[in-house]
């Protein structure tokens, strides 16, 4: 993989911010997008937009074949069986509250428990606070070890016959924590429990085979793996879905409707009421194409040499506080002594640095890690160690400045 | 321009000093009323006790966590507030909202004092919640204290 070709496919990084040329390093948050997902967008509405699944016309086939091809992507990229597993939702938090509004409610009742981590994304944990008040059921933290990582054995011990759903994070977007996920599955499934995984922050970074991993529903979004916002994608076993109720109702989604009664269309459909998301779709087909070419293990082995270089230059300063594991995804948590990260991250932006400042949606491991708020950089494909060093750089120029005015 | 010199119009040496040295940081005793609000968005806190009495604004505290232009202007309001009606707090508010979005404002008979060295704030769009976060919670207290008193 030759960053440099990689950078040239992605326009926006070829800019000034504040006098300085633009370092990005916000990429858990949203990733930047390649060309070519921006021209299958432009193409496709300049070309064929039209409504799928219904028209007689020549644009409807154009864009039924461009909106189903991309579920076929999908499909090819995760190793799902069959498209019929793959629902198009807004993102990995509609995806998760599918999921747990459909799933969750019609499967747990009083006495039985739900399983997350306090590491999870608040999407990863609100929907399930919200059936357990439904239905009466117990939701149940495993504990994490001290540098952010579940220990198999608390698992096992954990998750038992009352346990309903496992729900945890392949990747934290705040430690970079890389879970044990298939290893977990085994242990729900043990227990004839459901795995739900949430794929938002190892979808883009790594590859991902749900029949590998063995879990019931895989949840990701399109804009953090260099596609368009507003589209990500369910995964859910066959044997599932086909159990599960809709949760929205309306066009494209129906079979036959009466007066007082309805009839479903048969899966993926009966999940995409209303005019589904069809020019995210085809670009999140296209950011799948780019992925693809550049190879997802590329990606994976530039990100870690890049966060290890980084690492190493962030312990060359004095003061920096990192959270997280050591064997890490591509991001890096850290704090900077006696400066607020919000601080850190206004300094940061005024050399050109794009870091995030917050609670990254995870008040609940904020609290674990007894902090109110932390700074962070996250990696992808096209970041350089010129990057890492200009992070580093401007850290140091933070303290700097701190320094005087406190001085 | 040097990172010193655009920093400069956010971070004035008035601002650090109510970081460092935040006034009326504490809890008030007896018969007061206490707001808590937060940023949602980047986990700022902050708990106001203000007492309010005969439509004056008596006395006003704080506590919270947050970042440096969060706390400094939690410690500048409460420091311009006290011994103002509460006609006057509200119309300090909206003067202040004035200034954060870099509009035109008109501080009539107030002495702004070291609340005008948060004008530059203004030019940092991510932080003007930072800075009015204090103001806000401020205006949550008098409306309820105004809605006790029906």
């Amino acid at each position: 993989m030759n960053v440099q070709e990689v950078r040239q496919m992605f326009p926006i990084l070829n800019q000034q911010v504040n006098g300085h040329p633009l370092v990005y390093l916000d990429n858990a948050a949203t990733s930047q997008k390649p060309v070519s997902v921006i021209e299958a967008l432009d193409d496709y509405y300049r070309r064929y937009n039209s409504n799928v699944h219904r028209g007689v016309h020549t644009l409807g086939t154009l864009a039924t074949d461009g909106y189903e091809g991309a579920r076929e992507k999908v499909r090819n990229f995760i190793n799902a069986s069959s498209t019929e597993e793959i629902v198009f939702t807004r993102g990995t938090t509609t995806a998760l509250n599918l999921v747990a509004a459909s799933y969750g409610r019609a499967n747990v009742g009083p006495g039985d428990e739900i399983v997350i981590t306090p590491m999870e994304h608040h999407s990863n944990i609100i929907p399930w606070q919200q059936v357990a008040r439904a239905t009466g059921a117990a939701l149940k933290y495993l504990p994490l070890q001290g540098d952010g990582t579940i220990d198999l054995q608390d698992a096992e011990e954990m998750i038992t016959d009352n346990t309903k759903i496992v729900a945890v994070m392949q990747v934290s977007n705040a430690l970079g924590t890389i879970n044990p996920i298939k290893e977990i599955t085994a242990i729900a499934h043990k227990h004839h429990a459901v795995m739900v995984v949430d794929g938002a922050q190892s979808a883009p970074h790594m590859k991902v085979d749900v029949k590998d991993l063995d879990c019931d529903f895989f949840a990701f979004s399109g804009h953090k793996m260099c596609g368009p916002t507003g589209i990500g994608v369910l995964y859910g076993k066959k044997r599932h879905l086909e159990k599960m109720e809709p949760i929205e109702f309306g066009g494209e989604m129906i079979d036959f409707v009466g007066l007082y009664e309805s009839t479903w269309k048969e899966l993926p459909w009966k999940f995409e009421g209303g005019t589904p998301i069809i020019a995210g779709a085809i670009g999140l087909g296209a950011a799948i194409d780019f992925l693809n070419d550049v190879g997802l293990d590329n990606i994976q082995e530039h990100e870690h040499k890049i966060v290890e270089y980084a690492m190493a230059r962030l312990a060359e300063i004095d003061g920096i506080e990192i959270y997280g594991p050591e064997k890490r995804a591509g991001l890096i948590t850290f704090n900077c002594i006696d400066v607020h990260p919000h601080d850190v991250a206004t300094v940061l932006d005024a050399e050109g640095v794009a870091v995030r400042a917050g609670h990254h949606c995870a008040q609940p491991l904020m609290k674990w890690l007894d902090v109110t708020a932390t700074a962070r950089a996250s990696f992808y494909l096209y970041n350089t160690e010129e990057d890492a060093d200009a992070f580093v750089k401007a850290l140091i120029k933070t303290k700097e400045y701190f320094g005087n005015v406190f001085g | 321009m040097s990172l010193g010199n655009q920093l400069d119009t956010l971070y004035r040496q008035v601002i650090m000093d109510h970081y460092k040295n935040p006034r009326n940081r504490g809890e008030l005793e007896g018969d007061t009323l206490t707001v808590n609000m937060n940023n949602p968005t980047c986990g700022d806190r902050i708990q106001l006790h203000m007492k309010v009495e005969d439509g004056k604004i008596k006395d006003a505290k704080f506590l919270g966590e947050g970042c440096s232009i969060s706390l400094s202007s939690a410690s500048m309001m409460t420091q311009a507030v006290k011994g103002l009606s509460v006609e006057d707090a509200l119309k300090l508010s909206e003067i202040f909202s004035a200034m954060m979005l870099g509009k035109e404002y008109d501080e009539g008979d107030f002495d702004l004092g070291d609340i005008e060295a948060l004008q530059g704030v203004s030019k940092f769009p991510a932080r003007i919640k930072c800075a009015t976060l204090a103001w806000k919670a401020m205006e949550k207290g008098i409306k309820t204290s105004s809605e006790d008193g029906d």
